[in-house]
């Protein structure tokens, strides 16, 4: 064979290590290639449309076959058909693909939650059962997974290609995506949206496990506390429960039950009090007073990390029981506890 | 002189006056003027393409060569042939002066100054003073780009992303955006030229339906230059502001917000990329009108679908931004809006083809791009509506989906529309004609080298490789190995053409006033034309593509002066 | 081949046509009428089309900063109520007054030009220059004030008279409503812009006054008194375009919160 030895191992590789796909593992996937195949069928079709218009009339037309040209002005007719035709198969792709980005980006509502936290170069999550990872994301199969996605720097953006999803992860705003594995195994998570100098190195790994090999590894490696309880040292450590007391004769409103209802501002507009309201309100609080309440919040702006923000509103999202009682409870708890707030930004 | 009698039965319509009694007008507009300061201070629209074409040219094989860096590192998965920083550099480098100081000027700049006021029958553009200028401009754009370079590069990305761009990177952005933002008043400029003299310097009998639509394209992409560019000079003017006083509207912590950064360098960006296309366009109408002998199918659909995409492109610039965390509300707009902006390049591809049935044609070198251009750009357009539809673009955007989707456009269709213009108008801006052979076959290694190149990055894409990655996991390799490996047959089929061309200035054969004996206003005049164009102003008797009128018509229309 | 040329321009021009009754060259009227140019209403005409399209770009230009400006106004109302009155409405109604006087002053000075009155444009222009560095030294009061109360955006940024308002001696109420001091922070956004857009007017401004020099030099050689008024027209209309600017951004930033509705 006169072949050479590189070209032969690369023909070999070529043909068992590459794929048109890649693996299908969430339940997105094959809508997501569905979609794709109608596309590259319309491309091969045009494409192949076009190059026998072209290839016809080149060999019918050419100059030694055809010496003169007769002149043509125009059809109104075929002008509207290769307008309307395209027209309508734009529209049917983009029904097609316009329902499909609502099912990628409106979690159902039984999904569990996940944070993530981006930063350069490196991805944190955090499970609210207080597991912490970086650069890896362990995930059940046959559950609806939310990722509450926020940047503590620049834009980064989170995809995995093999469950057909992406969200870019934007400094100062969550954004949310959702995915439900279908196969374990370990696949690509990638950060899309260049940010720096390693961003090709934002990278990690996925692990879908069954349920049950889920279990044991939420088991396996908690941290010990929980988001809430994180959050609950958090609100005591900055202070926040001597004005959120719970108390009816307190400075700041109870805030017990507060997630997901609907709050009065005094500036006279509804809110629907969901993890974006409670960050933005610690953050910005003069921009969200509770009507009935004396702007006198500080800003917590730059005192506690994005991660310590997180651990607030997991707090605040437990507190729908009695308030007082817990409030004690945390306030003695967090005197022994030595670091008081892992949230909290060093000045 | 040239004779008027088509050769029949041939398979070319190249026809050359007889070599050995032929020459060069002795006064035409290169030869009207000596030194180098006739040149630099010319206000001669032809000149100042010459010079734009230099220049372009220049800029293109460093953006080039940035290309073929970027090329090699990704021969293997590892980060092995350069740092991580230095990699982002590359394409940041190669985006930069590929966009900015290739691409938006290529056509429009050159082919487009050398012939707007000849296609309407006018002595000069209405402003040469500032179109002189508008070369200045760009020339220090570019100049303040290399010194960027020079003093060691930028790496933001040519998108500019805050707050990356503003607050974490200490590289030289503001001398680089200080030269987008000069590059961008030179594209102002031009633009605002080509408005004045289509609309007031038409010639006698130009009605705007016999124009030819090369100037049609022109018009519509000159809109774009003029209302898009503001938008983002004073994007990068805020970027620059707020990395030198630290404050700022684009800076989250700061209560500003990320996303209007977007917003107002898409409004640009998205309109650019037809600043880029339609005068390609333009110069496609013009190759498939001539080598066909035919006038081109459906005149008033191809002029209106270039101004509908001038429109409907400023009102789709929210695609590159649907995972961004948009409204899903405003995002379905986008994508409808972006469906109805892909209707025009499918109406103006079909017009082209049908232009070629019943016609005569041939296939000289211009046609042969031109076929080029109709292929690439046909996959190219319809990988836009991949991306254009919103479920489909979360998986696709910001992989090499998207690189090879834009390369498809940019390169594959702009570029060789480029040069399937300098090809068919060598002979008009020169007086001599390239060799025919030698450029049949760097347009075929062009096309292949460019189908090798970025074919493989669409499967990349749908495999989910990310843009702008120096090492990247090992099963991707096959698949760059080959990227590669055209992107070196690429280089080959562009440097051919440099080479060729060059030759030509001295040693190609006189083409006379009209080889390919084409219908257009420049064609009747002697090659290269004098430097006022016409000796007396035209009258434009007869429609635009007019090959009855061109064959018919009795005496030699070059009025021209010894 | 020199016989060829010379035959072709025997030959007739370009098209079989009535030649008669176009008459392709006009001899020119005035110095200033270029070469490329058929008739000097053809130069005018471009020259001021021309004009048009570039204030159009100057219109997207200032477009983008309006649009951060309404962003943030919607967004941080507050604060941008509060900074918005630190901004001193006599001077800035002042400045309207001057500026508009300036844009009559340049409007009679093309009426002057296109009359021919060669004493009477140089006046004109003497005044539309002066009311323009009038304003540019009010202007310039304005900005002084601004660095010495530390609210130029940056560094040194100083929010605490919004935190803690002066206090009234007679009433002992603050002077106005205070801000938290997050909402405070804010008030730099409305600085920056407050300075990012009157400046880019600013701009405009020294530029126009700078080619206003050059015309009065010209305009005193009598340049513009024999019937080549393009370069008046146009220059008016450049600087009619900066008083409009201008009559946008003074009720955006000075006046349109000094009643806020709550």
């Amino acid at each position: 064979m006169g072949i050479s030895p590189v070209i032969w191992q690369f023909l070999v590789k070529w043909l068992t290590a590459s794929a048109l796909f890649p693996r299908e593992a969430s339940t997105i996937a094959p809508y997501m290639d569905a979609l794709y195949v109608f596309l590259v069928g319309m491309t091969i079709t045009g494409l192949l449309l076009v190059g026998a218009i072209l290839v016809t009339f080149s060999i019918r037309y050419r100059k030694s076959v055809h010496p003169v040209a007769t002149q043509v002005e125009g059809s109104t007719l075929l002008e509207a058909t290769w307008t309307i035709i395209p027209l309508a198969i734009f529209l049917i792709t983009f029904v097609w693909g316009a329902l499909l980005y609502f099912r990628i980006y409106n979690p159902p509502v039984n999904s569990m939650n996940i944070y993530i936290v981006g930063k350069q170069w490196m991805w944190k999550a955090e499970h609210p059962g207080g597991q912490h990872e970086i650069n890896a994301l362990h995930v059940p199969t046959g559950q609806p997974v939310q990722l509450t996605m926020i940047s503590q720097d620049v834009f980064h953006s989170f995809s995995i290609p093999e469950f057909r999803i992406k969200r870019e992860v934007i400094p100062g705003r969550y954004s949310t995506v959702w995915f439900q594995a279908t196969t374990p195994g370990d696949y690509h998570l990638f950060c899309t949206q260049y940010c720096g100098t390693k961003h090709s190195a934002m990278i990690g790994t996925i692990t879908a496990l069954s349920p049950d090999d889920y279990k044991k590894w939420t088991q396996g490696s908690t941290s010990g506390t929980s988001l809430a309880q994180n959050g609950e040292r958090l609100f005591a450590s900055m202070g926040c429960n001597s004005c959120h007391s719970g108390n009816a004769a307190a400075r700041g409103p109870n805030l017990a039950g507060v997630y997901g209802s609907r709050l009065q501002l005094t500036n006279g507009s509804q809110v629907l009090v969901n993890e974006a309201y409670l960050r933005d309100s610690i953050l910005n609080p003069s921009q969200h007073v509770t009507a009935g309440y004396a702007p006198i919040m500080p800003t917590y702006q730059g005192q506690i990390s994005e991660d310590g923000l997180i651990d607030l509103i997991e707090y605040l999202k437990t507190l729908n029981t009695n308030y007082r009682v817990q409030q004690t409870l945390t306030t003695s708890q967090s005197d022994q506890a030595a670091p008081p707030a892992s949230g909290m930004v060093k000045p | 002189m040239t004779t008027h009698n088509l050769v029949r039965g041939s398979n070319t319509i190249i026809n050359l006056p007889d070599q050995s009694t032929a020459e060069i007008p002795k006064r035409n507009f290169i030869s009207n003027e000596h030194g180098l300061l006739s040149w630099l201070l010319t206000g001669d629209h032809k000149r100042i393409a010459v010079l734009y074409l230099i220049s372009i040219t220049f800029f293109f094989f460093i953006g080039g060569a940035f290309a073929g860096l970027i090329r090699l590192e990704l021969l293997t998965p590892q980060p092995d042939l350069v740092a991580s920083d230095t990699y982002n550099k590359f394409f940041t480098m190669h985006g930069v002066i590929m966009i900015f100081l290739f691409l938006v000027p290529s056509v429009p700049a050159t082919l487009g100054n050398f012939l707007i006021p000849i296609m309407l029958g006018a002595r000069d553009l209405a402003f040469p003073k500032i179109n002189l200028l508008s070369w200045y401009l760009y020339v220090i754009g570019g100049t303040l780009t290399l010194t960027a370079l020079v003093l060691g590069g930028v790496d933001t990305g040519w998108t500019f992303t805050t707050p990356l761009s503003t607050h974490y990177l200490n590289t030289h952005v503001v001398t680089t955006a200080t030269a987008i933002f000069v590059a961008g008043f030179s594209s102002i400029f031009t633009g605002l030229n080509f408005i004045v003299t289509i609309h007031r310097m038409r010639c006698p009998g130009m009605t705007w339906f016999r124009m030819p639509l090369f100037v049609w394209a022109h018009y519509a992409a000159s809109i774009l230059m003029v209302l898009g560019t503001p938008v983002l000079a004073i994007a990068i003017v805020l970027v620059a502001l707020e990395r030198l006083i630290g404050i700022g509207v684009f800076d989250p912590t700061k209560g500003g917000d990320p996303l209007l950064f977007q917003h107002l360098f898409w409004f640009y960006s998205h309109p650019a990329v037809y600043i880029m296309i339609l005068p390609g366009m333009g110069v496609i109408s013009e190759v498939i009108s001539t080598f066909s002998r035919k006038r081109i199918f459906g005149y008033t659909a191809v002029a209106f679908s270039s101004v509908a995409i001038a429109l409907f492109g400023f009102f789709v610039w929210e695609h590159h931004m649907f995972i961004m965390g948009v409204s899903n509300y405003s995002a379905l707009v986008f994508s409808l809006l972006t469906m109805l902006v892909a209707v025009p390049s499918a109406i103006k591809i079909f017009n082209w083809a049908f232009t070629l049935q019943k016609g005569s044609i041939t296939f000289e070198t211009p046609m042969l791009y031109a076929f080029g251009f109709i292929g690439l750009f046909t996959i190219g357009g319809l990988t836009g509506v991949f991306l254009g539809s919103l479920g489909m673009d979360i998986h696709l955007t910001e992989t090499y989906f998207i690189v090879a989707h834009f390369h498809f456009v940019m390169v594959g269709g702009m570029l060789m529309a480029f040069l399937s213009g300098v090809h068919f108008w060598w002979p008009k801006m020169t007086g001599r004609m390239y060799p025919e052979s030698l450029s049949k076959l760097a347009a075929v290694v062009t096309f292949i080298g460019f189908n090798l190149t970025f074919l493989p990055q669409f499967i990349l894409g749908y495999l989910g490789m990310p843009r702008r990655y120096h090492a990247y996991p090992p099963e991707f390799q096959v698949l760059n190995v080959l990227s590669t490996a055209g992107a070196t047959i690429l280089g080959v089929g562009y440097l051919m053409p440099v080479l060729y061309l060059a030759w030509s200035l001295k040693y190609g054969a006189i083409a006379g006033a009209n080889p390919w004996q084409a219908t257009g206003l420049e064609w009747q005049i002697q090659s290269p034309p004098l430097t006022e164009n016409f000796i007396e102003i035209p009258i434009m008797d007869h429609e635009a593509y007019d090959y009855d009128w061109l064959e018919h018509k009795t005496q030699p229309e070059v009025t021209t002066v010894g | 081949m020199d016989n060829t040329i010379v035959s072709t321009i025997q030959s007739e021009p370009l098209m079989p046509h009535e030649t008669s009754e176009y008459e392709p060259y006009e001899h020119v009227y005035v110095p200033q009428h270029r070469h490329h140019f058929e008739t000097e209403d053809q130069q005018r005409e471009a020259g001021s089309f021309g004009m048009w399209l570039f204030l159009l770009t100057e219109i997207m230009f200032f477009g983008g900063m309006f649009f951060a400006y309404l962003l943030f106004r919607n967004w941080y109302y507050d604060a941008f109520v509060t900074a918005s009155n630190q901004l001193s409405v006599p001077l800035g109604a002042t400045n309207t007054a001057i500026l508009i006087s300036s844009g009559f002053f340049m409007a009679l000075g093309v009426w002057a030009a296109e009359v021919r009155k060669r004493g009477l444009l140089v006046l004109f222009l003497i005044l539309t220059t002066l009311f323009g560095l009038a304003f540019l030294g009010i202007k310039s009061v304005e900005y002084k004030e601004k660095w010495d109360k530390h609210h130029i955006p940056g560094a040194s940024f100083d929010v605490s008279e919004f935190v803690n308002p002066a206090i009234d001696a007679k009433t002992g109420k603050p002077t106005q409503k205070p801000l938290a001091p997050d909402a405070a922070q804010k008030t730099q956004l409305f600085f920056f812009l407050y300075f990012a857009m009157t400046g880019m007017h600013a701009l405009h401004m020294i530029i126009g006054i700078g080619v206003l020099f050059w015309l009065l030099w010209r305009a005193q050689r009598g340049e513009f008194s024999a019937g080549y008024v393009a370069p008046i027209e146009n220059f008016g209309l450049y600087w009619h375009f900066v008083d409009i600017v201008w009559l946008y951004l003074f009720p955006l930033l000075y006046l349109i919160n000094r009643h806020p509705l709550k």
